[in-house]
């Protein structure tokens, strides 16, 4: 059981740094849910189940779920100023993204 | 400021911060070793109190249950707010020369899921609105509770959307039912409280039957409170998810 407690927690030192250190939100976000599950599992093996229920489910799921919605949102946001601005500069080329593709 | 003076700052501050931590750290007990009089206490006498074999959910939803009153309402309200601040407003999804805004990104049409995708997710649909209906009723019993069944339980249309579309989504969940049972979940948990009342004692007073320890009727109110707060988180989620997807899915207009 020390074992597991202790590998664990090196897990979550590790998971932990690691999500710091992710530059990019997107995979910050992924990291993060890996995170919530690890600390789940730690919450777990520290004989805390009420504590571990609750960590699957909003640090797994809902947080990061929110945060992917979000950064969805704000980049709908960003594109659509990116457009414009792009169709200001060249206002004879309707739609350039499409042959970006 | 430049780099050079901010990581000396940085430094300078970091050791300290770790050195009181250190410091703090060393006071703790060590593992397993719990000092308080209260787990103890509360470990021996909540299930002959309460008839909740699952003492966590006993301090959650009884012992302590004003404090969770005001973490419903902190989620209720984080729940409203978001709302409000992605509701559909005025002008918006009326692109340019007043047509609907249409999908004009490249990479931004959603790839139809999978049929390997689709089979599982869907499929899981099931086992999961019963699982997160035995975490929400079973609170008194096993770990658990309304908290984690509702997020579980809300769980359940996002796999629909992962698994089909945003349409599909629309469809099986009902805005009006959703709001409902937000608000109605949350509305049973004070008027629980207020039972209290009704037999001249105190609020959130245990007022039900305790019920034979074991069986899911047993823990008087505590099974109640738990229903009640399943309801209103699983209710609050989705009408969260809602939000989200219809601000970034919907005012493309042309989804799929």
């Amino acid at each position: 059981m020390l074992v597991m407690q202790a590998t664990i927690l090196v897990f979550v030192l590790v998971a932990g740094t690691a999500v710091v250190l992710t530059r990019d939100p997107r995979s910050q976000v992924i990291g993060l849910s890996f995170y919530g599950l690890l600390l789940a599992l730690m919450f777990f093996l520290y004989q805390a189940p009420d504590v571990a229920l609750s960590q699957v489910t909003v640090g797994t799921v809902a947080l990061p779920l929110m945060f992917m919605l979000a950064l969805a949102r704000i980049r709908r946001d960003r594109e659509k100023a990116e457009r414009e601005e792009h169709k200001k500069e060249n206002p004879k080329q309707a739609r350039p993204e499409e042959n970006a593709a | 400021m430049n780099r050079g003076v901010r990581m000396v700052l940085f430094a300078a501050s970091g050791v300290m911060l770790f050195g009181i931590l250190l410091w703090g750290l060393r006071g703790l007990p060590p593992l397993g070793h719990y000092h308080g009089p209260y787990g103890d206490v509360l470990n021996s006498v909540a299930v002959y109190e309460r008839h909740a074999t699952d003492v966590v959910s006993a301090v959650n939803f009884d012992y302590r249950g004003f404090d969770t009153l005001g973490e419903e309402f902190i989620l209720f309200i984080s729940v409203i707010g978001c709302t409000l601040l992605l509701r559909r407003q005025k002008g918006e999804g009326q692109g340019e020369g007043g047509s609907k805004d249409e999908d004009e990104s490249s990479d931004r049409r959603a790839p139809s899921p999978s049929d390997a995708t689709k089979v599982i997710t869907i499929g899981l649909v099931g086992p999961l609105i019963v699982f997160g209906l035995y975490i929400v009723s079973h609170g008194q019993l096993t770990p658990g509770g309304g908290f984690q069944g509702g997020v579980i339980l809300a769980t359940a249309p996002l796999l629909v959307y992962l698994g089909g579309d945003f349409k599909t989504f629309q469809k099986i969940i009902s805005h009006t039912l959703v709001e409902l049972a937000e608000a109605g979940g949350a509305l049973a948990y004070v008027a629980i409280g207020f039972a209290g009342y009704v037999i001249g004692q105190a609020f959130l007073k245990n007022v039900v039957p305790l019920g034979e320890t074991g069986n899911i009727t047993s823990s008087g109110t505590i099974i109640l409170i738990s229903l009640a707060t399943g309801l209103e988180v699983a209710g609050g989620f989705v009408l969260l998810l809602h939000a989200f997807l219809e601000q970034t899915l919907e005012t493309l207009g042309g989804q799929k």
